[in-house]
């Protein structure tokens, strides 16, 4: 039957190209709009850790007070002063503090130039915090962080470039001066949106390719670039005065596995804060935060508003296709009203007749699903033109977008042939016949 | 002349028909009129003067690879004027932070010292004595840096300039009452002031971003070389060299020493920018969104159009024959196409009144949760009147074809 009426659509659909094509375009340009607008706001939208997402918590101390925070929110990073106290204090199972050192690498081959790789000084708790994979060796250890050891992490694509893609672990690569013996190459990584540092490297760029100690890169004054904020820009002269300063300029992450060890942690931060009041280096209450990942890129704002904005238009230009198609295979299916009579009169049930006018619209909506996945295509490949290349280049068309594409047409062209199929569906016989 | 009732009833015979142009004109109007002014808010936005003179001007960002304190000065000193020996090149200065770079420095700044509330912050620049010769940026009061005021030192050991220019806008915040030329301000709640010795007409801050729409043009710069920072080298070349010297430029820096980052990546992480680039770059987001609601507003209309056209023609063909029974009663072609225009104007203005409601709504929502100005009346009115017009001409081409209906119509069954 399906087979009859898939015929007897296209025949009809084919009577009238100019209608058809006018609801395919619609259909299509609808779909495409929304399905490029999704596939953008899908990758910057994401959960870059799922697993992980409720027990990574990202902990902010008020060191500003009420005057200088903003509007009772604690600063987004922390000064150093607090990132050692707690972690010297080793209160969760697992933590690290990290920040963008700025770091030069010579590659060794001769009459190479420098290069800036984005570089991380982190402890060496952050590979098994935020799972990063490694494809030879593994993270340095606790005692090397002790010992401000010159040992290094790189990624991938740097190692490609160093050592021909071979296993690197125990060789040298030169950064800022001094050779740092390689203990772990990782493998492809690269959480979208960053939700480790969304401040500093933006929530949307390329993969982080070197990590090295935190105790090693403050050791060697290696400055942060990212970003630094300062209660008072005049804090003194030098490194160790910015180091003493409440310039905040890190990141603190715990790992808390359950609600237990995050109440009890949260306690002890309270507490943390008000042993500085009573030390009298804050003159406040505590004034504490312990995000973890959702709430942290929730409070971070990383979806771009023109992100969400285009979505909600697309949407919008969705429905309005959809109204146009409701409307026009409306006036199509109306005009069918002797063809249904003669249909319902030589038996055909009101299913039959259902089920014909369902096939033709879902017909219609394939063909508008198909035409979508075409400019959907032609979306995503220009859509770096128009917007920020890194967030252009998360729009990709996969598989599942395809499907998502191609089902959302079908299922909105079948939606809109709902009512008109019931309206014709609806056509006494008798009467229409008589009226011949 | 206009026979409004006999329309309305047999409107009414078509409800679903009519409720669905009628909601296609609403939607439309609503989403057009407010993703226009979206468009328009960003063109505003882009257009922005940078108080640069844009043309001829090289950007090239530099880093140091091993260098480190005190040993940078000379090496950059040493850049400097390899630039300037360069054919082709007229200025040559170093700075940290120029307009539309995309970030850096924010420092607050006040009239009284250690002023710790923060309410004025405005973009930092750190500059030598030939960053505003190089930007072409025009002085309206008072003088440039002189060479000898300019410090090297590194960001933490900054402390307050001795002497600073402001630009125009943030001048007249401080001192509203008169010219701030020759006054203290004081820069990052300093103790210690600075004093005014120039004011710059216009300069944009280091950031495009809409975030700070009315302190965009708030900029002050210090005679300060920062030398740990990723510093830029800001070329004005002489006409018609600027391609040429984005070749020369880093090229002879290498040569002059190979210890050196200027960064390859693409857009706003790129070491050689001209400026017609970094504006370009720091507009990029702006200008996509102008171009998508502009490309959807019109698919949108045509659209609209086309459905109108569609579901029109539908009726004229259901209603051949009391086309046919009306022009045998003496009704003239002229009557039939003012029927279905009548008709369609109708319609139109219903769905327009609730259009307006929406885009109204829409526009509240979209103030509330993008920060977007509210929608102007005007807005509404052209964006009323084009889809109005357009609805007119979507039905004409119908109502012609139901005016060529022949009153022979009448008398056929069927």
């Amino acid at each position: 039957m399906f087979a009859y009426y898939l015929q007897l659509g296209l025949r009809s659909l084919r009577r009238n190209p100019a209608l058809t094509a006018l609801m395919v375009i619609a259909i299509g340009v609808g779909v495409a709009t929304s399905m490029t607008s999704y596939s953008i706001f899908r990758a910057v939208s994401g959960n870059p850790i799922p697993q992980k997402s409720s027990q990574l918590f990202v902990v902010q101390v008020d060191n500003y007070g009420p005057q200088k925070n903003d509007n009772g929110e604690p600063p987004q990073e922390i000064d150093y002063t607090d990132a050692m106290a707690l972690f010297r204090a080793q209160k969760a199972p697992r933590q690290t503090v990290l920040y963008p050192a700025l770091l030069s690498l010579l590659p060794g081959e001769p009459g190479a130039t420098p290069i800036r790789p984005a570089g991380y000084a982190v402890y060496a708790d952050a590979f098994s915090m935020f799972e990063i994979p490694f494809l030879y060796g593994g993270p340095w250890s606790a005692s090397d962080d002790q010992n401000r050891a010159t040992v290094a992490v790189i990624g991938r694509e740097l190692n490609e470039r160093l050592f021909h893609g071979a296993n690197s672990v125990g060789r040298q690569v030169r950064l800022n001066g001094h050779d740092y013996t390689i203990t772990g190459v990782i493998d492809t990584w690269n959480p979208t949106p960053r939700y480790f540092d969304p401040i500093s490297s933006g929530p949307f760029g390329d993969a982080i390719e070197v990590f090295i100690p935190m105790s090693r890169a403050v050791d060697q004054q290696l400055i942060t670039r990212g970003n630094t904020n300062c209660p008072g820009e005049n804090y003194g002269n030098g490194w160790d005065a910015f180091l003493r300063s409440g310039c905040t300029w890190l990141l603190y992450w715990v790992e808390l596995p359950s609600a237990a060890e995050a109440t009890a942690y949260r306690q002890y931060l309270h507490g943390y804060a008000q042993d500085q009041q009573r030390a009298g280096r804050f003159g406040w209450a505590p004034n504490v935060r312990l995000r973890n990942v959702s709430q942290w890129l929730d409070y971070q704002r990383v979806i771009p508003p023109e992100t969400t904005l285009s979505l909600y238009v697309s949407l919008g230009f969705l429905l309005i296709c959809l109204v146009n198609t409701v409307g026009l295979l409306l006036a199509k299916f109306m005009r069918r009203a002797s063809e249904i009579s003669v249909r319902r009169a030589l038996g055909a049930s009101r299913r039959d007749i259902h089920a014909q006018f369902l096939v033709e619209g879902g017909a219609v909506g394939l063909a508008g699903g198909l035409l979508g996945v075409l400019l959907t295509g032609v979306g995503v490949w220009s859509i770096d033109l128009l917007f920020d290349p890194q967030i252009a280049r998360l729009a990709t068309l996969d598989v599942s977008l395809v499907a998502w594409t191609v089902g959302a047409a079908v299922l909105a062209a079948v939606l809109a042939s709902f009512y008109p199929t019931w309206r014709a569906a609806q056509i006494q016989p008798a009467w229409q016949l008589k009226s011949n | 002349m206009l026979h409004i009732k006999p329309i309305l009833s047999a409107l009414k015979r078509h409800k679903v028909g009519t409720l669905l142009i009628g909601c296609q004109i609403a939607l439309t109007l609503a989403i057009i009129c407010n993703a226009l002014s979206i468009v328009h808010q960003r063109i505003t936005h882009l257009n922005r003067p940078s108080g640069v003179v844009e043309s001829n001007l090289l950007v090239i960002r530099n880093d140091w690879s091993d260098a480190v304190g005190a040993a940078i000065a000379p090496l950059i000193r040493t850049d400097l004027s390899t630039l300037r020996q360069l054919p082709g090149v007229q200025v040559a200065g170093i700075s940290y932070g120029y307009p539309l770079r995309g970030g850096g420095w924010n420092s607050a700044i006040s009239t009284k010292p250690n002023d710790t509330s923060e309410s004025l912050v405005g973009s930092r620049m750190f500059a030598d004595d030939q960053v505003l010769p190089a930007l072409g940026a025009t002085l309206v009061a008072g003088r440039n840096f002189r060479a000898d005021e300019v410090k090297m030192t590194d960001s933490h050991t900054i402390g307050a300039p001795a002497v600073i220019i402001l630009t125009q806008s943030l001048a007249a915040k401080l001192y509203p009452d008169g010219s701030a030329l020759g006054k203290p301000v004081y820069v990052g709640d300093s103790p210690t002031p600075s004093t005014v010795i120039g004011i710059v007409r216009y300069l944009a801050g280091v950031s495009a971003g809409s975030w700070a729409d009315s302190t965009y043009d708030y900029v002050m710069l210090e005679p300060t070389v920062l030398m740990d920072k990723g510093n830029a080298y800001l070329v004005r070349s002489k006409e018609g060299q600027l391609d040429a010297l984005a070749k020369a430029g880093p090229a002879a820096l290498f040569k002059a020493n190979p210890q050196r980052i200027i960064p390859s990546g693409k857009g706003e992480d790129a070491g050689v920018r001209t400026f017609s680039e970094v504006r370009a770059q720091g507009y990029k987001g702006d200008r996509g969104l102008a171009i998508m609601m502009t490309a959807m507003s019109a698919i949108l209309l045509v659209i609209t159009a086309a459905g109108i056209v569609g579901l029109t023609s539908f009726w004229v063909a259901q209603r051949r024959k009391q086309i046919g029974v009306r022009r045998a009663l003496g009704a003239t072609r002229h009557d039939i196409v003012s029927y279905f225009l009548t008709e369609n104007f109708l319609i139109s203005a219903g769905g327009l009144a609730v259009g307006a409601v929406l885009a109204l709504l829409l526009s509240q929502w979209l103030v509330a949760r993008f920060e977007m100005h509210q929608l102007s009346a005007l807005y509404l009115l052209y964006g009323a009147m084009t889809v109005m017009l357009l609805g007119q001409a979507a039905t004409l081409v119908p109502a012609l074809r139901a005016s060529r209906v022949s009153p022979v119509e009448a008398t056929r069954s069927g």
